[in-house]
C-alpha cells in the first residue's frame, strides 16, 4: 500500500532520491528520531568532554568520598540564579564512616557557560569555557556524586563517553571496511579467493568470542600507553564483528551478479569497475549503513563488559565499563548507588543506537511495507 | 543424512586442532614464560624450588625450545589428557577445571531452556496479537533487554537484592550445601537457585529470539498457505501451532549454533559478577596471573563447546527441514 | 433489486450489497463497495475484472477470511445448507459452523499452489488433515488416518497425477507447478464441497498446463456437479469455462449476464472496453491494441458516482453525482449504468 494519498504525492515520489525516500520514511519512526537526536547529543560530549564537565575528572580527595547526587535547581526566591543544595558531612561514631546529607537550606550557587579549569579542545585549541561551575572556584560540585576517591563521577562520565563511543564508532569503522572489502572480493571474485574467505569467516565466527577477546587483552604488553589499548581493543572487537557484514556484503554481489540491470550495464558497455561502484554497490549502501549502526550498541556493550572484568581499557583511562569497576563490590553500592549511573548511560546509549539502527532498517528496505 | 553428519564430525578434530594452535600462540604471547612466574610465585609464597627441579620442568615442557616444539609438546600432553599444572593452585589443569564445569555447562543449558521457554510463546503471542498491550508491553521489554549488558543486570539485581531486602543472590547453592556431596536435597538446593543467575544470563537472548519468533511468524501468518489452512477449515490456534509456527520455528534452530556459544562465553561474565562456580571466573583469573596452561585448558574447552554448539544447530536444522534434509 | 432466475432452481449462494473495507493508517479503503450476485448449484460464474477491482476480497469474504484490518461492514452473503439459507457474513469467523463451511462446503483453490501448500509437510499429510476435518461428509462411520490416506490417493488418480501413491508422500517443492495445481484441486475436492471458489487458478502456471488444468476442472465439475466461481481478469478463460459472467470494476458489480450476451452483447461501456482490448487471432498485425483511457484510481481517491465515470467514453454529468443500481436491462443481463436506466443507489 503507498503511505501517502493524493497524486501530487505520488509525482513527488516517483521523482525523489533514494536517500530522500529513505529519510522520508525514516522521519515516521518518531522514537528513532528521538534517539537520533539523543546520539547527536552524545557525540557532541564525544568532541568536547571537558566543555561539559565540571571539574577534573583525575581530581581526587579522600576526604571528598562517596558525596551523593546534588541537583541542579535553576530558581532561588523565583528569580534565575541556578544553585545545588550543600552536601554536609558528619562521622558516624559507631562505623567511623563519613555519612553526607543533603542540606537543603545551604546553598552553592552555581553559573552555566562560565570559565574553570583549562583544558585542550581535540588536541588543537585550549578554552576554559564549562557548561556548568560553581560561582566559587574553591567549591567543588558533584551532579552525579562522587566515587571512592572523591572524583567527580559527572565529569567522569562525560570523558568515559568520549572513550566508549568512539570505541564503538572506530571498531564498527573497521569492521566495515574489513566487511565490505573481503565481502566483496569473496563475493566478486569468486572461486578460490572466495572458499578461502569463506573458511576464515566461519573459522572466526566460531570462536567463543569473549574468552577470546580476554586473552587477547590479557596478552597486551602491561607498558602499553593508554592510546595504544585503546587501539588494540578496537582493534581485537572488530576482529571478530567484520565476519557478518563480510557475509551479508558477499551474498548481495552474488545476487546482484545475476540482476538484470547488471547484465544491462554491462551490455551498455561499462567498465567492471564503474559496474561495481555505480551499479551494485549504491543498491546496498543503506542497508550497510542500518547494519553497521546496529552493531555500534554491540561494540559499547563488549567493551563496557571487558573493562569492567578489568581486561578492556585501562585506568588511568576512562570508559563506561572502567567507571562501573567502581561499582563492583555490593557493600559499596548499597552505600552509593549512583555508581550504577554510568551503566544507565550505558542501556541508554545502546537502547539509542539500537533504534535509531531499526528505524534506519526498517526506511532502507524498500519492500518493508 | 548421516553422510552429512559424518561430514560434519570429521571436520571437528580438524577445527580444534586450528584453535588450539591459535589459543596457544595467544596465551604464550605474554612476556616472560610460566615457569619463571612459577618460580617467582613460589618465592613469594616462601617455598623455592632447585635448581635440577626447574631444569625438569624446563625439559618437561620444552620451555628452552622454539614456539612450535612447545605447542607440540602441549598438544601432546592434551592428548594424554594431561592439561598441565596450574602454578596459582599448585593442582593439575585437569581438576580444576573439571570440578567446575558440570555446573558451567549446568547453567548455560538451564539458560537456554529457559530462554527457548519464555522467548517462543512471548514471541507467538505478540505475532498473534501485533499491536495488542502486552505486544507492546513485551516490546518495551525486550529493547531494554538487548540493551542492558549481563553484567550490569546482575549488578542491579544484586544491589536490590541487598539493599532493599538485605539477602545476598550470590552463588549457586546455599551455604550448608557448597561443599555438601550431591544428593536430592542438594539438586533441590540448585534448582531453587540457578534460575536467577540463568535468567540473567539468558536476557538478552530471550529478547533477541522473541523478535525474531515474532517477525518470522508475522511473515509466515501472511503466507498463502495459511489461508490454505484456514480454508480447510481448522481451529485458529491449531492451525498457527502446526503450520506458521512450525515454518517460523525453523530459522530459530539455527541461532543455536551462536547463542549456545555464546551463553556458554557469556556465563563468563555473570559468574564473575554473580560469584558462580564456573570455569569463567577461572579463566579470569588465569589470564590476569599468567597461569597459561590454566587458560589455555579453558579456552580450549570454550572452543570445544562453541564448536559442538554450531554443530548440533546444523544436524537439528537438517533434521527438521525437509528441504535441507533431501538436499543434503 | 431482485436479479432474476435464469433456472428455476433456488440459488445455493446469493451475495447482496456486500461491503467490505480496509482500515489503514492512512485511511479507509473500501475495496468491496456494494457487490450482488448469485450462483446456482452446479452453475460456472465467472468473475472478471482488472486486478484490484475486489474480485479476490469478495470471494475471501464468502469464506470469512478477510484478513486484518479488513471486515465486512455491510451485506448478506446468504448460502443454501441444509435446506435453509444461513447469513455467513453474520457468523463468526472462527466460530464451528464457519469452520464446518470452510472446506467442508465451500473450498477454495488458490492462486500460488507453489506457495499454498506448506514446505514442511507432505502434501499428503496436509489434505489428509482436511479430509479428517470433515470427515462425516465421507458417511457415517469414523475416518482413520489410513482411509483417509487411501481416499486422497484416490482424489490424486482422479485429478491425474500419475504414481499417486508415491506423489502423496512428496512435498510441494519436489512437484512440477502443473502437479502441484492438481494436488491443490484434490485438496479442494476431497470433501465433496458443492462450491469451488477458484481465484485465478491457472495464472501462476505456463500455458500448456494452464489448458490441462482448465480442462481437468471442467471434466470434474460435470463429474461432481459442483458449483464454481472462477475468478480471473483473462477473458479468454472465462469464455471457456464459464455460463454466467459477474464483470466487476472498484468493488462494484459493473454488468452480468449469460456468457453469451456478456461476450457479443455487453451493455455495459467498462465490458465493451474490456471485450475490444482482447487481440483476436484473425484481427490485423502491427495494430495497437485498444486500452481503456486513464489509470486504475488510488485506493484513496475513489471517484464520487459511477466509478468508472472518469474513464468512461460515454459519461454523462448525471455519472459524477449518484451511482447507478445494478438492475435488470435485458431479459437476461443486469448493468448499473445510466445509459440504460434512471435508477440510482441511495446515498
Amino acid at each position: 500500500m503507498a503511505d501517502v494519498a493524493g497524486v501530487k504525492a505520488e509525482d513527488r515520489i516517483a521523482v525523489a532520491s533514494n536517500w530522500r525516500l529513505v529519510w522520508w520514511r525514516f522521519r515516521r519512526h518518531h522514537l528513532a528520531m528521538v534517539s537520533a537526536g539523543l546520539l547527536i547529543f552524545l557525540y557532541l560530549i564525544v568532541l568536547a568532554p571537558d566543555f561539559f564537565s565540571t571539574q577534573d575528572p583525575e581530581r581526587t580527595d579522600a576526604r571528598q568520598a562517596f558525596i551523593p547526587v546534588q541537583t541542579v535547581r535553576l530558581f532561588d526566591d523565583g528569580k534565575l540564579s541556578p544553585w545545588v543544595p550543600a552536601i554536609v558531612g558528619k562521622r558516624n561514631p559507631v562505623t567511623l564512616r563519613m555519612e553526607w546529607t543533603v542540606d537543603q537550606q545551604r546553598k552553592v550557587p552555581v553559573k552555566f557557560f562560565a570559565s574553570g579549569y583549562r583544558y585542550k579542545v581535540l588536541g588543537l585549541f585550549t578554552s576554559d569555557l564549562h557548561l556548568l561551575v560553581p560561582a566559587d572556584p574553591q567549591q567543588r560540585v558533584f551532579l552525579l556524586g562522587s566515587d571512592r576517591l572523591g572524583r567527580d563521577q559527572w565529569s567522569r562520565i562525560m570523558h568515559g563517553t568520549q572513550t566508549s563511543m568512539t570505541v564503538g564508532l572506530v571498531a564498527v569503522l573497521l569492521s566495515v571496511i574489513l566487511g565490505v572489502l573481503l565481502g566483496g572480493i569473496s563475493g566478486y571474485v569468486g572461486g578460490k579467493t572466495d572458499s578461502v574467505i569463506q573458511r576464515l569467516i566461519e573459522l572466526l565466527q566460531s570462536v567463543p568470542t569473549i574468552p577470546i577477546w580476554l586473552a587477547l587483552s590479557a596478552a597486551l604488553p602491561r607498558d602499553w600507553t593508554p592510546i595504544q589499548v585503546f587501539f588494540a581493543i578496537t582493534v581485537i572487537l572488530s576482529l571478530v564483528g567484520w565476519t557478518t557484514l563480510g557475509r551479508e556484503v558477499r551474498g548481495r554481489f552474488l545476487a546482484l551478479r545475476e540482476e538484470d540491470f547488471v547484465l544491462a550495464a554491462r551490455l551498455a558497455g561499462c567498465s567492471r569497475m564503474r559496474i561495481i561502484v555505480r551499479h551494485m554497490v549504491p543498491t546496498f549502501t543503506s542497508h550497510i549503513i542500518a547494519t553497521s549502526s546496529l552493531a555500534i550498541p554491540v561494540m559499547i556493550i563488549n567493551e563496557t563488559s571487558l573493562s569492567f572484568l578489568g581486561l578492556g581499557i585501562r585506568p588511568p583511562a576512562i570508559s563506561w565499563g572502567v567507571l562501573l569497576q567502581e561499582a563492583q563490590n555490593i557493600q559499596t553500592l548499597a552505600l552509593a548507588p549512583w555508581l550504577l549511573i554510568p551503566g544507565l548511560v550505558v542501556i541508554v546509549a545502546v537502547l539509542a543506537f539500537n533504534l535509531v539502527g531499526d528505524g534506519l532498517r526498517d526506511a532502507a528496505d524498500p519492500y518493508g511495507h | 543424512m548421516a553422510l552429512y553428519i559424518l561430514q560434519r564430525l570429521m571436520l571437528l578434530p580438524l577445527l580444534m586442532l586450528v584453535y588450539s594452535f591459535v589459543i596457544f600462540v595467544i596465551i604464550q604471547a605474554p612476556p616472560g614464560d610460566f615457569l619463571t612466574a612459577y618460580v617467582a610465585t613460589l618465592a613469594s609464597s616462601g617455598s623455592s624450588m632447585s635448581a635440577e627441579q626447574v631444569e625438569a620442568l624446563r625439559q618437561q615442557y620444552g620451555l628452552d625450545q622454539p614456539m612450535i616444539v612447545q605447542y607440540w609438546l602441549w598438544l601432546k600432553h592434551l592428548f594424554k589428557g594431561d592439561f598441565g599444572l596450574s602454578l596459582e593452585y599448585q593442582r593439575p589443569n585437569a581438576d580444576l577445571i573439571g570440578e567446575q564445569l558440570g555446573l558451567t555447562l549446568a547453567l548455560a543449558l538451564f539458560s537456554f531452556v529457559l530462554t527457548w521457554a519464555l522467548a517462543i510463546p512471548a514471541g507467538i503471542y505478540s505475532a498473534t496479537h501485533p499491536r495488542s498491550l502486552i505486544d507492546h508491553a513485551l516490546t518495551v521489554i525486550n529493547y531494554i533487554g538487548v540493551a542492558t549488558p549481563n553484567f550490569m543486570l546482575a549488578l542491579i539485581l544484586m544491589w536490590g537484592a541487598f539493599a532493599y531486602f538485605d539477602i545476598s543472590v550470590t552463588g549457586l547453592f546455599s551455604p550448608e550445601y557448597a561443599d555438601a556431596p550431591w544428593s536430592v536435597a542438594r539438586v533441590l538446593d540448585l534448582l531453587a537457585h540457578i534460575w536467577l543467575p540463568a535468567l540473567v544470563l539468558g536476557i538478552a537472548g530471550t529478547a533477541r529470539l522473541s523478535r525474531i519468533m515474532r517477525a518470522n511468524l508475522l511473515d509466515e501468518l501472511n503466507k498463502p498457505y495459511v489461508v490454505t489452512a484456514r480454508a480447510k477449515g481448522m481451529k485458529e490456534w491449531r492451525l498457527v501451532l502446526r503450520y506458521p509456527v512450525r515454518l517460523a520455528f525453523n530459522p530459530l534452530i539455527s541461532t543455536i549454533g551462536w547463542y549456545l556459544p555464546a551463553l556458554f562465553s557469556g556465563s563468563l561474565i555473570v559468574a564473575t559478577v554473580m560469584n558462580l562456580p564456573n570455569i569463567g571466573p577461572l579463566l579470569l583469573r588465569a589470564l590476569v596471573n599468567q597461569d597459561m596452561y590454566l587458560a589455555g585448558g579453558i579456552l580450549l574447552i570454550y572452543s570445544f563447546l562453541t564448536v559442538l554448539g554450531t554443530l548440533l544447530s546444523d544436524i537439528l536444522l537438517a533434521l527438521v527441514d525437509p528441504r535441507i534434509r533431501v538436499e543434503s | 433489486m431482485t436479479p432474476p432466475t435464469p433456472m428455476a432452481t433456488e440459488p445455493l449462494l446469493q451475495v447482496r450489497d456486500l461491503r467490505v473495507s480496509f482500515a489503514l493508517d492512512d485511511g479507509l479503503v473500501r475495496a468491496v463497495d456494494g457487490t450482488s450476485f448469485d450462483v446456482m448449484p452446479g452453475q460456472v460464474l465467472g468473475v472478471v475484472g482488472e486486478s484490484g477491482c475486489g474480485k479476490s476480497v469478495t470471494m475471501r469474504a464468502i469464506l470469512q477470511l478477510v484478513d486484518r484490518p479488513g471486515r465486512i461492514t455491510s451485506g448478506e452473503i446468504r448460502f443454501r445448507r441444509d435446506g435453509e439459507m444461513v447469513d455467513i457474513a453474520r457468523l463468526p469467523p472462527r466460530g464451528a459452523v464457519m469452520r464446518d463451511i470452510r472446506g467442508g462446503e465451500i473450498a477454495l483453490i488458490p492462486q500460488e499452489p507453489m506457495a499454498a501448500f506448506s514446505p514442511v509437510h507432505t502434501v499428503g499429510e496436509q489434505i489428509v488433515e482436511a479430509i479428517l476435518l470433515h470427515s462425516h461428509r465421507w458417511g457415517e462411520k469414523k475416518l482413520g488416518r489410513r482411509d483417509a490416506r487411501d481416499i486422497t490417493v484416490g482424489l490424486f488418480r482422479d485429478v491425474g497425477i500419475s504414481m499417486p501413491e508415491q506423489r502423496v508422500d512428496a512435498y510441494s517443492w519436489q512437484l512440477s507447478g502443473g502437479l502441484r495445481q492438481r494436488a491443490m484441486i484434490a485438496m479442494a475436492l476431497s470433501c465433496k464441497p458443492r462450491l469451488l471458489i477458484a481465484d485465478e487458478p491457472t495464472t501462476a502456471i505456463d500455458v500448456t498446463t494452464q489448458a490441462q488444468v482448465l480442462g481437468l476442472l471442467r471434466e470434474l465439475q460435470a463429474k461432481y456437479d459442483t458449483a464454481i466461481i472462477f475468478i480471473t481478469h483473462d477473458l479468454g478463460v472465462i469464455a471457456q469455462m464459464a455460463s454466467y459472467v459477474v464483470v466487476m470494476y472498484l468493488g462494484r458489480v459493473m454488468e452480468q449476464g449469460p456468457v453469451d450476451d456478456i461476450f457479443h452483447a455487453p451493455k455495459h461501456p467498462y465490458t465493451r472496453a474490456l471485450l475490444r482490448s482482447i487481440p483476436g487471432l484473425s484481427g490485423q498485425t502491427r495494430v495497437a491494441l485498444p486500452v481503456i483511457s486513464g489509470a486504475l484510481p488510488h485506493p484513496f481517491n475513489r471517484p464520487a458516482g459511477c466509478p468508472f465515470h472518469p474513464r468512461c467514453p460515454d459519461a454523462m454529468e448525471r455519472c459524477a453525482a449518484a451511482v447507478p443500481r445494478l438492475l435488470p436491462v435485458t431479459p437476461n443481463q443486469l448493468a448499473s449504468c445510466f445509459l440504460h436506466h434512471d435508477e440510482a443507489e441511495l446515498p
